[in-house]
């Protein structure tokens, strides 16, 4: 189990590297750059500039230059906000995307998973239709959609919310909303898929025949194997949550993770980019792999060697 | 026929269990009946699908409800009926005094949860054993059915356990609350020969030990023959014969029954000869015919056969069989043994 956690670990380094590479890659291969923005440099400028930077070096000596300082964990300042380090940059918004990412997961696993069992348990009932209904209905409306509804209905026709931007608890009310809608769906079905196969098994017919009581089946029989699928996709999707989503950001206009990274990529702003990329991608390794070290407290079965 | 003065502690009759399914009705079970004494050992012997498995869940109401449904007959336990009772009551008679093993030991035990947690679970409900109580029964238990180590083993997951292990697991927990009536539901299908006969061995010894009665389900007659009082033998969630366990296989009196014990191997006669099996497969209980479900496989079947359903003919007090020809099969029967035996 040590070994297995510390070889996984070891693993996020090169990988992050890798996914570091590719986009450093992209980013150059993309045509422009920062500084060729509205109106052209003269070209004593524009050399200095080159020099600055280090791009009137050779593309390789840059390319080595960039991961050396990235595996110091430097990403240097960003070339759109030359005050400030691009680790300040990310770690000031942070908090924000986390909050709300945070608020997000809970709410939807909540309800995902009291929704997905309950459906399993009344299969093909009214409350079976209706839920996995609106679990359609939640992962088919996409967020830019559901987000400017919610607005309209709860902010410019009932004046019970704000609309937008960052401050007390009733703001947080319609982004979460609209962020855990797809993940309470995509939850609600994964839950009532992993309950009703489990429920189908003969371990279950086992308990059942044991004298059990339903609940007791339920709970201390099936749960623990029907969330399993579950279990899969709520590591991922919880890291994804954690360092922001874009589209919910831009909507309810939230200073987060997500906003800024396509901000940086807007403004060709380089390290800014890479910074964020990384932070990403070891967040998202971290987060599968506690999801497959979890996997061993739940199923005996899985061994670590 | 009484229910419960003469030790008899299950009668079912007539029992009609039905599964709503996209094909139509399925009439898994259609119509069976049968006594069973006390201390007495049943066998319920028919092909894949032919209602044997279903007969016994609805014993303990374990159909699933929808699609399946008992619609018709009376099932008393011990004078109780238990088409009446509700699902709690019925709770306190599953386990403690009805116990079923099933065919597939692999999946049959929760994998994750440990073996003593699935054998307390039982004796704390039902018994009302403490922590310490319910652990200590399940490692008396597991010693009984012959697992070694069982305090070390305990606590094992069922997959650190072997095939036959399992089932000895299933057993114990089956047997742990003592109950009047065992239900082995193909207890020795999943596992390997000799396994098997360890397995039929235990059971034999432990019902007279503690004198339970057994139902055992099977396809395999050979399972049977040396464990059973009486035999039923089901063919499209019908009985087709019903007779003595001695009886039957000397002087069985339906074809079908007939046909089976041809198909059972005999090492001793039939060296270097192919083995006779029944030709074509059970029918689709959703449609079945007029007349008998088997004549279409039958070889001594005739016109009356495909056009009428059989009679349930009365050979001897004791002895039924569902056939146009029942007294005749009968009677080639008594004929072939007497030849036999001379």
């Amino acid at each position: 189990m040590l070994a297995f956690t510390l070889r996984r670990l070891l693993i996020i380094v090169p990988m992050a590297l890798l996914v570091v590479s590719v986009t450093w890659g992209l980013i150059r291969m993309a045509p422009g750059s920062f500084y060729s923005e509205e109106r052209t440099l003269p070209p004593a400028v524009e050399a200095n500039i080159r020099e600055k930077y280090g791009l009137d070096k050779p593309i390789y000596q840059q390319y080595f230059m960039m991961l050396a300082n990235v595996v110091r964990g430097d990403f240097g300042t960003s070339l759109r906000y030359q005050d400030q380090t691009v680790n300040e940059i990310i770690f000031r918004h942070l908090p924000y995307s986390a909050t709300i990412g945070l608020l997000a997961y809970l709410l939807a696993l909540v309800i995902g998973l009291a929704a997905g069992v309950m459906a399993a348990l009344r299969q093909n009932s009214a409350f079976d239709y209706g839920s996995m209904a609106g679990a359609m209905l939640g992962l088919s409306v996409p967020n830019f959609v559901l987000g400017p509804l919610l607005v309209i209905v709860f902010s410019l026709w009932l004046f019970w919310l704000p609309p937008a931007r960052w401050g007390g608890i009733s703001n947080l009310v319609l982004p979460v909303l609209t962020l855990a809608a797809i993940y309470t769906a995509y939850i609600a079905r994964l839950t009532r898929a992993g309950m009703l196969e489990i429920m189908r098994s003969d371990y279950i017919r086992t308990a059942r025949a044991k004298g059990l009581d339903e609940k007791t089946v339920l709970l201390k029989h099936a749960m623990r194997g029907g969330i399993v699928p579950v279990l899969s996709f709520t590591g991922p999707a919880l890291a994804s949550l954690l360092a922001g989503t874009v589209v919910v950001e831009k909507v309810f206009a939230i200073p987060g993770l997500g906003n800024i990274f396509i901000q940086s990529v807007l403004n060709r702003d380089e390290p800014l980019t890479l910074g964020i990329v990384a932070f990403l991608s070891i967040l998202i390794m971290v987060f599968n792999l506690l999801v497959d070290i979890s996997y061993g407290f739940l199923d005996p079965r899985i061994r670590y060697d | 026929m009484s229910t419960n003065g003469n030790g008899t502690i299950l009668t079912v009759k007539d029992l009609r269990t039905y599964f709503n399914t996209e094909d139509g009705v399925v009439k898994a079970v259609d119509g069976i009946s049968f006594d069973l004494k006390k201390g007495e050992t049943l066998g319920i012997v028919g092909e894949s699908g032919s209602g044997k498995s279903v007969t016994n869940l609805s014993v303990m109401r374990l159909i699933p409800e929808p699609p399946g449904k008992i619609v018709n007959g009376d099932i008393i336990f011990n004078g109780i009926d238990v088409r009446a009772l509700s699902i709690d009551e019925v709770r306190k008679i599953r386990g403690k005094r009805i116990a079923m093993i099933f065919q597939d030991p692999m999946t049959s035990l929760n994998p994750f949860l440990k073996i003593s947690t699935q054998l307390m679970e039982v004796t704390k409900l039902h018994l009302g054993h403490s922590k310490a109580e319910a652990r200590e029964h399940a490692i008396k238990m597991l010693e009984t059915v012959g697992i070694p180590d069982a305090e070390s083993r305990v606590d094992g997951y069922p997959h650190e356990f072997s095939g036959g292990m399992r089932q000895r697991v299933m057993i114990a927990m089956a047997l742990s609350c003592d109950p009047e009536l065992l239900i082995a539901d193909e207890p020795t299908t999943a596992l390997d020969v000799t396994i098997q006969a360890q397995i039929l061995e235990l059971i034999k010894s432990l019902k007279s030990r503690m004198g339970t009665s057994v139902i055992l389900i099977t396809h395999d007659l050979g399972v049977v023959a040396g464990m059973t009082d009486k035999i039923i033998v089901m063919y499209a969630g019908k009985v087709f014969e019903q007779a003595p366990t001695g009886e039957l296989f000397s002087t069985p009196a339906n074809p079908y029954t007939k046909g089976l014990l041809r198909s059972v191997p005999d090492p001793a006669h039939e060296q270097g000869a192919p083995l006779y099996q029944i030709p074509g497969l059970p029918p689709d209980v959703a449609r079945l015919p007029p007349g008998c479900p088997f004549a279409e496989r039958c070889d001594r079947a005739e016109d009356i056969c495909t056009r009428e359903y059989p009679p349930f003919v009365q050979i001897n007090e004791h002895h039924h069989s569902l056939c146009h020809f029942a007294e005749e099969v009968y009677a080639e029967s008594q004929q072939e043994r007497a030849v036999s035996t001379v």
